[in-house]
């Protein structure tokens, strides 16, 4: 009894350490995309409240707590509402496994990497529940193109992990990350790493792959008959799953908490915001694509090179040892 | 064995009750006023022409199917991969050639033309 309470409080106090990390790191995201894409524009971005525009989403955060709750008339009222708690959810269960350091981490399961695929597959079926629920045509547009791009990028994904996953041995994160001491996987399996980062951008719905969303053509997509606080919840979740898709690319293929000098949370932060750079740096690079391209593209150019890539990985593991 | 999994039940439910405590709170809070304008779903100021929820030709729909055998291939070959090291020649060998079927299915399909989008 007194070992499930201890247990029971532990799971608790990390849930909120957990939620204060997902308000904060959403909070420095939206404000670094600004700053990022307005640079590369060279503009200023954000620049009166606070430090730069600091505390520019902070301001915009209270406001959007403030707004009115729009519920529109013929929504299907009860997925409508569930839709964001199950885009919520898989981001704030994927942190328990995350490993920010060798001791700064909630659980060290031996399924961490799956249970993390697992959920993360959840974000699917919250934008298709949301699309569909909204009766509105721009959100059920956002909703087939997503499941479209589920379809495009979930087996290259899948198959790419899996070579990491021959080497390690493991699903369990601090295994991957022990077993990449000497060299990181990044110069070992540099394909691997490509076509990671790609399913990944493309797993988060970030351009050149947002096509579910699409501004310039969507509105703003699934989530358009959303408002107030529940849109504030898709956003959260977006940007919280930008960093689960960084921080798994991490522990996958940057050597996890590992560095010199540093302490090891500062290096895994350090690598995972390197990462979320690199994808915002590609929204001003890439133009988006459609989503027969990109469906094209998954099928023919990553699924084959990511089993290539799986059965040469697999061969040279056998001729080394 | 399973006792381990168990912080994971615990912490789900916890954040659902987190998630659906964020989305009652924001509900119960704060005013709202109805119109009718209000109500009609967003359509950049247009009038809404019929039902959303009308039939849309899903042209992935053959693709989607490849997906689940694939995801399901997938799936099977996660086994393989963790116990990959102990396995030695044989497991090499075998998932090979499980994986060569899998490539040769993709080239059946490609060769088909069910990739093409018409």
């Amino acid at each position: 009894m007194q070992f499930l309470l201890a247990e029971g409080a532990r799971l608790g106090l990390s849930l909120i350490g957990v939620i204060s990390l997902v308000a904060v790191n959403a909070l420095f995201l939206i404000w670094m995309e600004r700053k990022v894409s307005a640079h590369i524009q060279l503009r200023p971005g954000p620049m009166e409240v606070g430090f730069h525009g600091a505390l520019q989403t902070i301001a915009d955060a209270l406001k959007l707590i403030g707004k009115e709750l729009i519920t529109p008339e013929d929504v299907d009222k009860l997925i409508y509402l569930l839709a964001p708690i199950v885009m919520f959810l898989p981001v704030l269960v994927s942190f328990l496994v995350i490993p920010f350091s060798p001791t700064l981490l909630i659980r060290d399961l031996n399924v961490g990497v799956l249970l993390i695929f697992a959920f993360s597959t959840l974000t699917v079926l919250a934008i298709l529940m949301a699309g569909w629920a909204s009766n509105n045509k721009y959100a059920l547009l956002g909703a087939i193109r997503s499941v479209a791009q589920n379809v495009a990028y979930e087996i290259p994904l899948l198959l790419t992990a899996m070579s990491i996953i021959i080497m390690a041995g493991s699903f369990q994160p601090s295994v991957i990350v022990a077993q990449q001491g000497l060299v990181w996987n990044i110069f070992v399996q540099p394909l691997a790493f490509i076509l990671f980062i790609i399913c990944g951008t493309a797993e988060t719905n970030r351009a050149p792959f947002d096509i579910p969303e699409a501004e310039s053509e969507l509105v703003a997509g699934f989530h358009t008959e959303y408002s107030g606080m529940r849109f504030a919840i898709f956003f959260l979740a977006e940007y919280t799953n930008m960093f689960i898709v960084s921080a798994v690319a991490t522990i996958f293929f940057l050597g996890g908490w590992q560095g010199p000098f540093l302490p090891p949370v500062v290096w895994f932060l350090l690598k995972v915001y390197a990462l979320i750079f690199l994808m915002m740096w590609f929204r001003w690079t890439f133009p988006r694509l459609r989503f027969d391209q990109l469906i094209t593209f998954a099928w023919k150019i990553l699924i084959p090179l990511s089993l290539v890539n799986l059965i040469v990985t697999a061969f040279v593991l056998k001729l080394v040892r | 064995m399973l006792i381990d999994y168990l912080p994971i039940l615990v912490y789900f439910v916890i954040a659902l009750g987190v998630a659906v405590g964020m989305v009652a709170l924001s509900e119960a809070v704060g005013k709202k006023t109805h119109s009718t304008v209000k109500d009609l779903p967003y359509e950049c100021g247009m009038v809404p022409v019929g039902d959303a929820r009308s039939r849309y030709s899903v042209k992935f729909f053959v693709i989607a199917m490849f997906f689940l055998v694939f995801d399901i291939e997938a799936i099977f070959l996660y086994p393989w991969a963790v116990v990959f090291k102990q396995l030695g020649l044989f497991g090499l060998i075998e998932m090979a050639i499980f994986i060569i079927v899998l490539a040769v299915g993709l080239a059946y399909v490609w060769g088909k033309g069910a990739l093409q989008w018409e």
